[in-house]
């Protein structure tokens, strides 16, 4: 009778890992690496293993340090790391990606108590911490070479009044300025639709996301609803990051909520706001009303108490 | 003596205004920006908090209970007028440093409080001691804030230029950085008093109405026995 363990449920086996998990979602992000590097070069690939690298090694460190179990094997530092190479412009200073990704380890998600307990997404902290202290770098994009059109002057978030349907390829493909990893619509989709067949995620909250995207810049008088959507960030925030299961809702209906104030909140600021693009703003405000979120959408369970 | 140097050391260590007792936390966001700035802030408020201790402890058997609080304000407005004009005519670019922050010592909690926690009810030698010792401990606390922010957030110290330019994290000296820095240093406070041995008690400063509060202390596990109790006994009846 000694080897019988009690613990808390669920009591499900499964032989689905955190390690499994982040191993589909670093495949799923693939795609767009490889187009980064066909559009901007080698500096693209170099940026993001060297992110990597910094995130894992700050995981062990800090763990070491802090005498905890080392939890780098289970790769949530290697996406983490992905993610913030991917939110920073081809030439960002090499020191300044790294101390992103510092912020983005050690204050969003180490010292809230590591993978599991973070409560916003620690790729946005990174890409806000960068943001607030290089505003400057991080809004210099290099540009892919070759043409002389609305898209190699500027990201196309800043010219959307001039994009009409012909510059759809060229937004689709990502041949324009702007992130590493945020310009390549079609990659993007890509790795989307192989973590929902992989059934990593539920494709709830990027719908709504993307949709309401289109549908409140539109509303808004915002230039381009539908083009908007393949500009600035929303496709890598909406597939890859509001989708992180740490910080998004639990049920059904509270991804369908979180997509959709995400989506209006991007278009809120994208039409009204100072700055150009509003996906990490949205995501990082919505990521603080999960809690609350999931319990105004939590299930009544079959028989379960009636509340008062 | 002893006692009047413990009292000094309370107001720095174990009681110290902005890390433990969280008062005043308005102004260090705010101003521990720049050294200078922070040590002028820091100089400014201990002398309004000597003064106003000192002299609400004088008039603390003349001042009627249901308007203290005015009369306190009044007095420390006095003060905090003083300062104003004097840093205003001699120190220009400290006043326009410290911008509305000065004025706004009139309402700073650790002033107001100190007031109505020490200087009425302690005489006027203790209140002067308590009154420096919180003063040193803001300045302090303010001062190694702002030589960690003005480092790192414009690479000089005291306007001298330590770290090239170029080579600045921005956001630590605006408000995002401001809070992380602040709430980064009560840790490192709890984890060397935890190191020293002297537990944390999270009870300083507390008045027994646990109401919200978060920390989890014994105190709210004796009041929430009580409340327990004082509910099964109203059931009863």
């Amino acid at each position: 009778m000694s080897s019988l363990n009690i613990s808390i449920s669920p009591h499900i086996r499964s032989s689905r890992t955190t390690q499994k998990i982040m191993l589909d979602v670093i495949i799923a992000l693939i795609p767009a690496l490889i187009a980064s590097v066909v559009i901007f070069g080698v500096r693209a690939l170099v940026l993001t293993v060297i992110s990597v690298l910094v995130c894992v090694l700050c995981e062990y460190v800090w763990e070491k340090l802090m005498h905890r179990e080392v939890t780098i094997f289970d790769l949530s530092a290697v996406v983490t790391g992905i993610l913030i190479a991917y939110n920073v412009p081809v030439g960002m200073p090499v020191w300044q990606l790294i101390v992103g990704d510092v912020a983005a380890i050690i204050i969003a998600k180490m010292l809230f108590g590591g993978i599991g307990c973070n409560f916003v997404n620690p790729a946005l902290v990174g890409r806000i911490f960068i943001m607030f202290s290089f505003a400057t770098e991080i809004t210099t994009y290099t540009y892919p070479a070759g043409g002389a059109d609305a898209l190699s002057s500027a990201t196309p978030l800043t010219v959307m009044d001039k994009l009409d349907w012909s510059n759809f390829t060229q937004l689709f493909l990502g041949s324009h300025g702007g992130v590493i990893g945020g310009t390549c619509a079609v990659a993007l989709l890509l790795g989307g639709v192989y973590l929902v067949l992989r059934k990593v995620i539920k494709p709830i909250v990027p719908l709504c996301f993307i949709g309401s995207v289109a549908l409140f810049t539109w509303a808004f008088g915002g230039a381009q609803p539908i083009l908007s959507v393949f500009a600035g960030g929303v496709m890598l925030g909406a597939i890859f990051m509001a989708t992180d299961y740490v910080t998004s809702p639990i049920t059904n209906w509270g991804k369908a909520i979180f997509g959709l104030a995400c989506g209006l909140i991007t278009a809120f600021i994208r039409v009204f706001g100072n700055y150009a693009e509003g996906v990490t703003f949205a995501i990082l405000i919505m990521n603080l009303v999960v809690p609350y979120i999931n319990d105004l959408t939590m299930k009544k369970p079959l028989g379960g108490a009636v509340k008062k | 003596m002893k006692r009047k140097l413990n009292i000094l050391a309370n107001g720095i260590f174990k009681e110290n205004p902005v890390l433990i007792l969280i008062l005043g936390c308005c102004s260090v966001l705010a101003i521990s920006i720049t050294v200078s700035g922070a040590l002028g802030m820091g100089a400014a408020l201990t002398f309004v908090l000597v003064g106003a201790n000192v002299v609400i402890s004088l008039l603390r058997k003349i001042i009627p209970d249901k308007v203290r609080i005015p009369c306190y304000i009044v007095v420390i407005a006095t003060f905090v007028t003083i300062v104003e004009m004097v840093v205003e005519a001699f120190l220009p670019s400290l006043y326009e440093a410290l911008g509305v922050f000065l004025a706004l010592i009139v309402v700073n909690c650790i002033v107001l409080g100190r007031a109505e926690m020490f200087a009425n009810k302690n005489t006027v030698a203790d209140s002067f001691f308590d009154g420096l010792g919180m003063g040193i401990g803001y300045t302090v606390v303010i001062v190694a804030i702002a030589v960690f922010r003005e480092l790192i957030g414009s690479g000089t110290i005291w306007g001298y230029r330590i770290i090239p330019e170029g080579y600045q994290i921005g956001i630590v000296k605006q408000t995002p950085g401001g809070f992380f820095c602040f709430g980064a240093a009560m840790a490192l406070l709890v984890y060397f008093m935890n190191k020293k041995g002297k537990k944390f008690d999270p009870r300083i400063g507390c008045d027994g109405k646990c109401g919200n509060c978060g920390l989890g202390c014994k105190n709210q596990e004796d009041n929430a026995a009580l409340l327990a109790a004082s509910d099964k006994e109203a059931a009863e009846v």
